[in-house]
């Protein structure tokens, strides 16, 4: 069970993320895009999913990673992703509620540049009974 | 003329088993239901499946190659409402159309359709682009 006292809590990710040139040509590749010079849309899924792997599996918080599916997404992209960016990923854990037994948790992640937002994401992540 | 009710032209884009490993590799996204059959099956899927996010993933080139390149996009949003079944060497399609459906400004907001082997595979999905 996931603990309900996480709910409304924001966890900081633990390691800085550095984005390569090479992370973005290896995402465009997959999907045919030639225009490399910034990152496609869904890019910092990348990043935000590890992140929440890292924080949400905490035994403080408790979500079963092995049982995971990813109900919806979404993106508020301030600016594309570019070669150079670093960022720090943060996770908040907006609601949590329980639908035939499923656990379904949101999360909203934050990517900073330093001090600048570049991406907010949300997911919805369904832990399945 | 762009205007809400435009419809963009459909598009196919075509998935395999390989486009899933790749799609593992660059996402960093590992787990065994988008490639180890077996598995997929003993927690209850048909076959593999792919990732929502590579769906996700198509679905903003299709945005992208109509706004202009993928630096457009301010929001794009989608429910995985099926998955999309990709069998062992075979191709499987993501049919992909859209509609204007708000204009503000310079903002586009398109309503897009996303289906696999006929089924809906992307609810309430929704990008907003600068064009």
């Amino acid at each position: 069970m996931i603990n309900p006292d996480s709910v409304g809590r924001t966890f900081a990710g633990a390691d800085s993320v550095s984005v390569s040139q090479s992370d973005i040509d290896t995402f465009c590749s997959v999907i045919s895009e030639t225009n490399t010079t910034v990152a496609p849309p869904t890019f910092s899924i990348r990043i935000s999913l590890s992140q929440y792997e890292s924080i949400l599996t905490q035994p403080e918080i408790g979500v079963d990673w092995t049982r995971l599916v990813h109900g919806d997404q979404k993106f508020e992209i301030f600016r594309p992703i570019v070669a150079g960016d670093v960022f720090k990923c943060s996770a908040t854990i907006e609601t949590l509620r329980v639908a035939a037994g499923n656990e379904i948790v949101s999360v909203r992640s934050d990517l900073h540049n330093g001090s600048e937002l570049v991406v907010s994401s949300w997911s919805t992540l369904v832990v399945r009974a | 003329m762009i205007e809400v009710g435009t419809v963009l032209d459909e598009h196919i884009f075509y998935l395999d088993r390989a486009m899933l490993r790749a799609y593992a590799d660059a996402s960093g996204d590992h787990n065994p239901i988008h490639h180890d059959e077996e598995f997929a099956i003993s927690v209850g899927l048909p076959n593999v499946i792919a990732h929502g996010m590579l769906t996700m993933a198509l679905v903003g080139k299709y945005v992208t190659d109509w706004a202009g390149g993928p630096a457009t996009v301010k929001e794009y949003s989608a429910r995985f409402v099926k998955p999309v079944i990709v069998p062992a060497d075979q191709k499987v399609d993501l049919t992909v159309s859209a509609i204007v459906s708000e204009i503000d400004g310079d903002h586009i907001s398109l309503t897009l359709s996303a289906t696999s082997a006929g089924v809906k595979v992307l609810g309430m999905a929704r990008a907003v682009v600068i064009k």
